[in-house]
């Protein structure tokens, strides 16, 4: 047993650091929080340089063969400095349905070039229904002649504007049992009567999008593993995204943590630095262990990844459960040690604040990954 | 576009990812995973757990708290010889002192096995977590020959002398004199709140034997007889009816020099030794009390009716329990976080200084749970034929108020992290 990182993830860990220390820092972030596009082309072909788009997937298709321990590393990095772009929906959505779901076609026409970083992918999973679980797969996917007509409305779809393709979850069949009957399939997005809209967010640097279907056609081809059976892979890269984006939010949590103790050892009141007063002191010691509590569940849940443990829904749902709660407070009490300077724009807090609000939403919020908890443990 | 460079910083990683999918020996990433060894030694253990711990003894415990109550004394002694015997009580010990010399994985092992059995806690639980490890750090070879074995087997019970009546948080107050007379040094004053104190054989005193150096350096750690001429133990009756802490009074104890630990006026440093130890090893003691509550609980609240339903199908106690169980897992990966630095020689993170007070709140809010389900049972006490599980949990829950305070009150806690770990200011 052994439950810290190796020297090799440390390393990753100051490479990731100093990079997107130099390459995106706050300014950056922000303008990109202004443009639709949400990265530049130039930094995502470094994202592809590094390795990074292909850390997780197997090296047959380019990737390093990593596992989600060694990202886990990496997500913490970008959460630290809010990494806008479409890395999460390529890699941890879009790409992973492929590779999870694929068949050997579909993965090599695909994943090379996601991880090269010359195609994006998304996932086209919830609907205006906003619910995580099978059930909330309504649309329907019809067979027609030589394919398939899908028709209806995905809503919350992460960079599907950014998306050189789609992995869509449609209903195909229906019964007493949501988890049958659910495809995936693959659709470009330029295929006619997509259309993949951009809606105003309120944490700027994640771009949530509606895709509305109007018969929109696809071949046999596109099908994306089993006919009807497309819940159990689909849940699996739920899962490990889930994983990640707790990983993340450790990673910004952390940050929030840092700024507001040093902000505390400097700013003055009544004549003491205000990190003196047990008002602010005991505020900060709460932070950390939240922080610190993030990140057993999550390291936990990352290694049951790596040993595709049976317990990984569990696991996850422990650790979105703790850091959607958590990384909301930290991020809250932040502010409140900042005081007036830490609501305003100029200061980088709000983009911290407002990461863990979307990030307390995505994938489920803590009530929602409490009651799976209650569940997998029999209750 | 598609070229890729030679050299990614994410090479070496690759490379020990491919041994490991080879079955190649591991490196030193997060691991859970035991060698065949640890897995032998868990099913060794667990098989002795299975036909050792008494089942009227699992229970009595449903709700245990996590210090023996008096009732129960006689038997924990005996639980105790029991499981030294079978080679269970001092793992990381050094043999030659009647320790394993295994490490803290073992250690981690035991205590994972102790809750799944339910198992009862030992009864010299500072002396085993606390005067032991103290004496192996920083005692004469004599001393170790002379008190650790005794520790183990529970033949010698041991009390922690720190706490006075006006130095409680603030330790380094203490006001119990040691005055030299020759070869021995004359103890006067007064401890509070020392457990087990009225059945202990021998304490850990923090005395004061040099008034005129700063508070912190005229402190000295002794190994006193708790049986020597001129104490008196007084028990102090807590809010939950037990008397398991006392008042100790020193009316000229006299105490060779010999039973110094550490050195004269080197009592902090002794001391520190032994509260770090208490957040480790008596850490790991927590986690099998909170991880046997949890299970009580389900199980209590599995059984129990709310509006004509389980209340195990109402929304607010699915949210509530899952926390729970959330946070108690989260114990133990914290846990495993600290213990991995612990093997690899590294100064403890700070997660080594969380695991109180989440457990703290954990199990305040826990056993808080476990009267809300009752409903207007919750107010029905022991003796009432009424009183669900014999007032068990009526217990449990007042004894948790203990809890803040014992140890490290929260808030003194809440300063180590805001000075120690992030550096902040003292006030």
């Amino acid at each position: 047993m052994d439950f810290g990182f190796s020297q090799e993830q440390e390393l990753l860990r100051a490479t990731a650091r100093k990079f997107l220390e130099s390459e995106c820092p706050s300014a950056w972030v922000r303008a990109r929080m202004e443009e639709p596009a949400g990265t530049t082309p130039e930094f995502w072909a470094r994202l592809a340089e590094q390795g990074w788009l292909g850390l997780v997937y197997p090296e047959e298709y380019g990737g390093s063969g990593l596992g989600f321990v060694d990202l886990t590393v990496l997500m913490e990095e970008m959460g630290r400095v809010v990494m806008p772009g479409p890395f999460f929906s390529t890699v941890l959505l879009g790409g992973l349905a492929i590779l999870e779901a694929g068949s050997a076609a579909q993965k090599t026409a695909w994943l090379p070039r996601l991880i090269a970083g010359e195609a994006r992918a998304a996932l086209a999973w919830t609907e205006p229904n906003a619910r995580w679980d099978a059930a909330g797969i309504t649309l329907p996917a019809r067979p027609a002649a030589d394919g398939w007509v899908l028709t209806g409305t995905k809503l919350f779809v992460l960079d599907a504007h950014l998306a050189d393709v789609l992995v869509v979850a449609a209903r195909t069949a229906e019964g007493p049992e949501p988890e049958r009957g659910v495809s995936l399939f693959l659709v470009p997005r330029d295929t006619p009567g997509l259309e993949a809209r951009l809606l105003p967010t309120m944490d700027q640097t994640r771009k949530l999008c509606e895709v509305r279907l109007q018969d929109v056609r696809v071949p046999a081809e596109a099908l994306l593993g089993p006919r009807d059976g497309g819940w159990a892979p689909l849940a699996r890269v739920i899962d490990r995204a889930t994983v990640a984006l707790c990983a993340e939010m450790c990673g910004g949590a952390q940050k929030v943590l840092e700024m507001s103790t040093e902000y505390a050892k400097v700013r003055v009141a009544f004549g003491r630095p205000i990190g003196s007063y047990q008002g602010v002191k005991h505020k900060a010691a709460d932070m950390l262990v939240e922080v610190e509590n993030a990140k057993s569940l999550t390291y936990y849940a990352a290694w049951a990844v790596d040993e595709d443990s049976p317990e990984v829904p569990l696991a996850a749902s422990m650790a979105k459960a703790y850091c959607s709660d958590a990384y909301r407070r930290v991020a809250g009490d932040g502010i409140q040690i900042h005081g007036g300077i830490g609501f305003t724009w100029e200061h980088d807090l709000h983009l911290y604040f407002k990461r863990a609000k979307s990030s307390e939403f995505t994938f489920g919020d803590a009530t929602y990954h409490r009651e799976r908890v209650a569940r997998l443990i029999g209750l | 576009m598609s070229h890729r460079p030679e050299r990614r910083a994410t090479d070496p990683p690759a490379r020990r990812a491919r041994a490991r999918r080879g079955g190649a020996p591991r490196e030193d990433t997060l691991d859970f995973s035991l060698t065949p060894e640890q897995e032998a030694f868990r099913a060794r253990v667990r098989a002795w757990l299975q036909a050792n711990v008494p089942a009227e003894w699992a229970r009595r415990v449903s709700t245990v708290a996590e210090v023996p109550r008096p009732e129960a004394y006689g038997f924990l002694r005996e639980w105790q010889r029991r499981l030294y015997e079978a080679g269970f009580v001092g793992l990381t010990w050094p043999r030659e002192y009647g320790g394993q010399g295994l490490t803290w994985v073992e250690e981690l092992i035991l205590h994972e096995e102790l809750a799944a059995a339910k198992a009862p806690p030992i009864l010299n639980i500072l002396g085993v977590g606390m005067a032991g490890p103290t004496i192996i750090a920083h005692g004469t070879e004599e001393q170790k020959r002379r008190y650790l074995r005794p520790i183990l087997s529970g033949e010698e019970i041991w009390c922690q002398g720190y706490s006075e009546p006006n130095a409680g948080s603030d330790l380094a107050a203490l006001q119990t004199r040691a005055v030299r007379d020759g070869e021995y040094w004359v103890v006067y004053g007064q401890k509070v709140w020392t457990s087990l104190a009225h059945i202990a054989d021998w304490m850990m005193l923090l005395a004061r034997t040099d008034p005129t150096l700063p508070k912190h350096r005229g402190l000295t750690y002794f190994l006193l007889d708790m049986h020597a001429p001129g104490i008196t133990v007084r028990p102090l009756r807590q809010m939950t009816g037990d008397a398991e802490f006392n008042e100790v009074f020193f009316d000229g104890v006299r105490v060779h020099e010999s039973q110094i630990l550490g050195g004269l006026n080197n009592g902090w440093q002794v001391g520190l030794t032994t509260l770090m130890y208490e957040r480790l090893a008596l850490g790991f003691g927590l986690q099998v009390r909170l991880r046997i509550a949890l299970d009580a609980l389900v199980a209590l609240a599995r059984r129990l009716e709310r509006d004509g339903r389980p209340a195990t199908e109402d929304p607010l106690v699915r949210q509530e329990l899952a926390r729970l169980w959330i946070e108690t897992e989260c114990l133990k990966f914290t846990g495993a976080r600290a213990l991995t630095r612990l093997l690899r020689g590294e100064l403890p993170g700070p997660e080594a200084s969380t695991g109180k007070m989440i457990w703290v709140a954990a199990n305040q809010r826990l056993q808080e749970l476990a009267l809300a389900l009752q409903g207007p049972y919750a107010m029905l006490a022991r003796g009432s034929p009424w009183a669900i599980e014999d007032g068990l949990w009526q217990h449990s829950f007042l004894r948790s108020r203990a809890n803040s305070i014992e140890g490290g009150t929260t808030e003194v806690q809440k300063n180590i992290i805001g000075e120690r770990l992030l550096g902040l200011p003292k006030g």
